[in-house]
C-alpha cells in the first residue's frame, strides 16, 4: 500500500493517461505556471511541457474550446477553477458538449473531462463554495462523477479520461489534502463509470452518499454501531449514470434509507435517489427516507452562518436513531 | 496581391455550388411551406457566394463550424445533397440519421462539424478545433467559423477572438453581414458599422469583402487560409450580404417591406453577378442550373423514398459506451 493525498492521486491519473496518449492535453486558468490553484496539477507542467495550457479567463472558450478540440480528435481535460463558475459556459456544456454526439447521429465523439473543484472551504461564501453536481444529472449526454477518497479519485479520473463520452468530475476542495491508501502501482482495480462501492456492509439501514458526504456517512455508521445499529454504507461515486441497483438491493435488505450530500437538499441528487426508491422499492421500507443536505440558502460568509448550513454527522445519527 | 486568373473549370465549380445551394434552398422553402418538412428551417438564398467562396479555399480535411442557417455551408464543403435532404426530412438515411435536422446538419467526413442551433455557439468550437490541430494533433488543418451580424454581439465572439489572436490559432472568422438579427436591423443594436473594425481590438487583420461576388470572397478566404496555415494566426472576414428570406421559413416579415427586399435581391443576386462577369457563357450557366435543379429534384425524391428512424432507436447515440 502507498499513501497519497487526493490531489496527488489525481496527478498520478493525469500522468499515467497523458504518458500513454499524446492526444490528451489540459487547459484552464493557473495550471501551467502554478500547478492549479489547489496544487492539483503540481508537477504535470514540467513533465508534459506544452500540454498543460494556461488559458485566459474565458470560461466559454475553456469549455467550448475543449469541445471543439474533442470534435477535432483530441482528448481534452479542462479545469473550471471553481465549480461555481460553471454557469458561465453552461451553453457549451449542455447544448454543445452533451448533445454533439446525439444530434449529429453518432458522427461526433466528445472525449472530454471537465474538472470542477467544489464545496465549502476557506469561507469562500456564496460564489466559491457550491456543490452543483445535481444540475448536470438532468442532462443526457454527459456523465457525472464525484469520488470521495484518493484511490477512487485516481481510478475514477483515469476512467473519465479514457471514456469516449464527456465526464464532469467534481472534486471537493477539502478532500484535496486528505490522505488515503492506494494499492501498489500495477495492482490497482480499474473503475467503471456508473458503479457504486459498498464501503460497509450492514443490516439495519442503508446510508448513501458520495464525495465529501461520505465523511458523514462513514462517521455516522461507526458511531451507530456502538448503539447497536448496523449501517450499510454505499459510496455512489458516479451520479450519472448511477448505480440504482446497488441502492435498491441494499434497501431491500436493510429496509431503511438515509441519503446525505453537501449540496442544497431541495432538488439535490438525493431527491433522485429517494424518488427512485419510492418508485421501485417502497414496499420494502419500514420507515420514511431520511435526506440530508444544505438548507435552501446561498452559502453564507460569516463563520457562524456558514457553520449553520453544513451537514453534520450528528444530524444523521439523531435522524437514524429516530426511525428505529 | 497577384490577380488570380480563373480557369473555366474553377468557374464552373463555383457556379455549380452556388446554383446547387439556390435550388436546394428553393426546394426546402417550398416543401417547408407545404408542411412536408418539419421543424424550423432558415434559408441561405442570396448568400450563396460566401459559403461557396470560402469553402473553395479550403481542403476537404479543413474544418468548418456552421450556423442555424447552415445548408449552404454544408453543400459548399462538399456534402451529398441526397443525404442532406434526407436529414432535413428527418429520415434514417440522413447525414445525422434524422437526429439533427436542418439546425444540426453535419458531415464529419468532410470536416463539416455541424450547424448550430445556438447563435454564436460556433466560435469557441472552431477555436478549440484549431488549437487541437495546431498544438495537440500537430497537423496543418485550418478551421473556419461562419457567423451572422447578430451573433457578433455574443460574448463568445470576444473569448474566441482573443484567444485565437493570442495563440495565433489557424482559425478564420467569417462574418456574413446580412443586416438582420432575426427581426432586428443590425445597426439598431450595434454602434459599430463594420464588424471587421473589431479585428483591430484583437490585433488581427479585418477584411471587408463583397459577399455577393464569389471570386472576391474566394480571394479573401484564400489569403486568410494561407495566413492561418503558415502559422500567422486568424483573420476576420466580413462579407457584406443581405438576408433575402425571412429569419425562418414562415416568418411574416412584419419588420420590413417585401418590395425593398426584392429590389435588393435583383441588384445583388450572386448568381446574376457571376453571370455579369462573363467568365462563362450564359448558355453554360443555364445548363449548370438545369443540372442542379435536376439533382435537387432527385434529392427530394430520394428523401421521400427513405424511412423515418425506427422509434425504438431513440436512445442510440446518447453515449458512445
Amino acid at each position: 500500500m502507498r499513501t497519497l493525498t487526493f490531489a496527488q492521486a489525481t496527478c498520478e491519473a493525469m500522468a499515467e493517461t497523458m504518458e500513454k496518449d499524446p492526444k490528451i492535453f489540459v487547459m484552464g486558468e493557473d495550471l501551467a505556471r502554478q500547478g492549479g490553484i489547489f496544487g492539483q496539477f503540481k508537477g504535470l507542467p514540467e513533465r508534459f511541457p506544452g500540454r498543460i495550457i494556461d488559458t485566459p479567463i474565458s470560461e466559454t472558450f475553456i469549455i467550448g474550446g475543449g469541445v471543439g478540440a474533442a470534435l477535432a480528435g483530441a482528448r481534452p481535460v479542462v479545469d473550471m477553477h471553481f465549480a461555481d463558475f460553471i454557469g458561465v459556459p453552461m451553453d457549451e456544456i449542455f447544448n454543445q458538449m452533451a448533445k454533439a454526439r446525439y444530434m449529429f447521429g453518432g458522427q461526433a465523439r466528445v472525449p472530454l473531462v471537465l474538472r470542477a473543484p467544489d464545496g465549502m472551504t476557506f469561507q469562500g461564501a456564496a460564489q466559491h463554495s457550491q456543490c452543483v453536481e445535481a444540475w448536470f444529472c438532468h442532462i443526457p449526454g454527459i456523465q457525472v462523477v464525484a469520488p470521495s477518497n484518493p484511490y477512487d479519485a485516481k481510478m475514477v479520473l483515469k476512467a473519465a479520461i479514457e471514456s469516449d463520452d464527456p465526464v464532469l468530475y467534481f472534486e471537493n476542495k477539502i478532500l484535496y489534502k486528505e490522505k488515503g491508501e492506494l494499492p501498489e502501482l500495477g495492482s490497482e482495480e480499474p473503475y467503471q463509470i456508473g458503479k457504486a462501492k459498498l464501503i460497509r456492509s450492514g443490516t439495519d439501514v442503508t446510508i448513501v452518499s458520495y464525495s465529501i458526504g461520505m465523511k458523514n456517512a462513514v462517521g455516522a455508521a461507526a458511531i451507530l454501531e456502538k448503539d447497536g445499529i448496523d449501517a450499510e454504507v454505499i459510496d455512489l461515486i458516479s451520479l450519472s449514470p448511477w448505480d440504482k441497483q446497488a441502492v435498491l438491493d441494499s434497501v431491500k435488505k436493510t429496509h431503511r434509507l438515509c441519503i446525505v450530500h453537501e449540496a442544497v437538499k431541495q432538488g439535490g441528487f438525493g431527491a433522485e435517489i429517494a424518488a427512485t426508491v419510492a418508485e421501485e422499492a417502497i414496499e420494502y421500507l419500514d420507515a420514511p427516507i431520511l435526506r440530508y443536505g444544505a438548507p435552501f440558502c446561498p452559502i453564507p460568509f460569516a463563520p457562524t452562518l456558514e457553520k449553520k448550513v453544513r451537514v453534520y454527522t450528528e444530524d444523521l445519527i439523531r435522524g437514524i436513531k429516530s426511525i428505529f | 496581391m497577384e490577380k488570380i486568373v480563373y480557369s473555366k473549370e474553377q468557374a464552373r465549380e463555383l457556379y455549380e455550388k452556388m446554383a446547387t445551394i439556390r435550388y436546394f434552398e428553393a426546394c426546402i422553402k417550398h416543401d417547408s411551406l407545404a408542411g412536408e418538412i418539419p421543424g424550423f428551417v432558415h434559408l441561405y438564398i442570396g448568400e450563396e457566394a460566401i459559403a461557396t467562396g470560402v469553402c473553395a479555399a479550403l481542403r476537404q480535411d479543413d474544418m468548418i463550424e456552421s450556423t442555424h442557417r447552415g445548408h449552404g455551408h454544408c453543400i459548399a464543403k462538399g456534402a451529398d445533397v441526397n443525404r442532406m435532404m434526407a436529414e432535413i426530412y428527418g429520415k434514417e438515411t440522413g447525414l445525422c440519421q434524422g437526429r439533427g435536422g436542418s439546425m444540426h446538419i453535419a458531415d464529419f467526413s468532410i470536416g463539416m462539424l455541424g450547424a448550430n442551433g445556438v447563435v454564436g455557439g460556433g466560435y469557441n468550437l472552431a477555436a478549440g478545433a484549431a488549437l487541437a490541430n495546431k498544438a495537440v494533433l500537430k497537423n496543418d488543418k485550418v478551421s473556419v467559423v461562419f457567423f451572422g451580424d447578430g451573433a457578433s454581439n455574443r460574448g463568445t465572439f470576444h473569448e474566441a477572438m482573443n484567444v485565437a489572436s493570442a495563440w495565433k490559432l489557424p482559425v478564420i472568422f467569417v462574418n456574413e453581414m446580412n443586416c438582420w438579427a432575426s427581426t432586428t436591423p443590425y445597426r439598431a443594436t450595434c454602434n459599430v458599422e463594420n464588424i471587421s473594425d473589431r479585428a483591430k481590438g484583437y490585433h488581427i487583420p479585418g477584411v471587408i469583402v463583397d459577399g455577393q461576388d464569389v471570386f472576391a470572397v474566394y480571394e479573401a478566404a484564400k489569403a486568410a487560409v494561407e495566413r492561418a496555415r503558415s502559422g500567422e494566426g486568424p483573420t476576420l472576414i466580413e462579407a457584406k450580404t443581405y438576408r433575402i428570406e425571412g429569419h425562418f421559413v414562415g416568418d411574416p416579415e412584419l419588420y420590413r417591406k417585401k418590395e425593398e427586399t426584392l429590389k435588393i435581391f435583383q441588384d445583388t443576386d450572386p448568381l446574376r453577378i457571376f453571370r455579369q462577369k462573363k467568365i462563362l457563357p450564359d448558355a453554360e450557366c443555364n445548363e449548370i442550373e438545369a443540372r442542379c435543379e435536376e439533382a435537387i429534384r432527385k434529392a427530394k425524391e430520394y428523401a421521400l423514398s427513405c424511412s423515418y428512424p425506427d422509434a425504438e432507436s431513440f436512445m442510440k447515440y446518447v453515449y458512445v459506451d
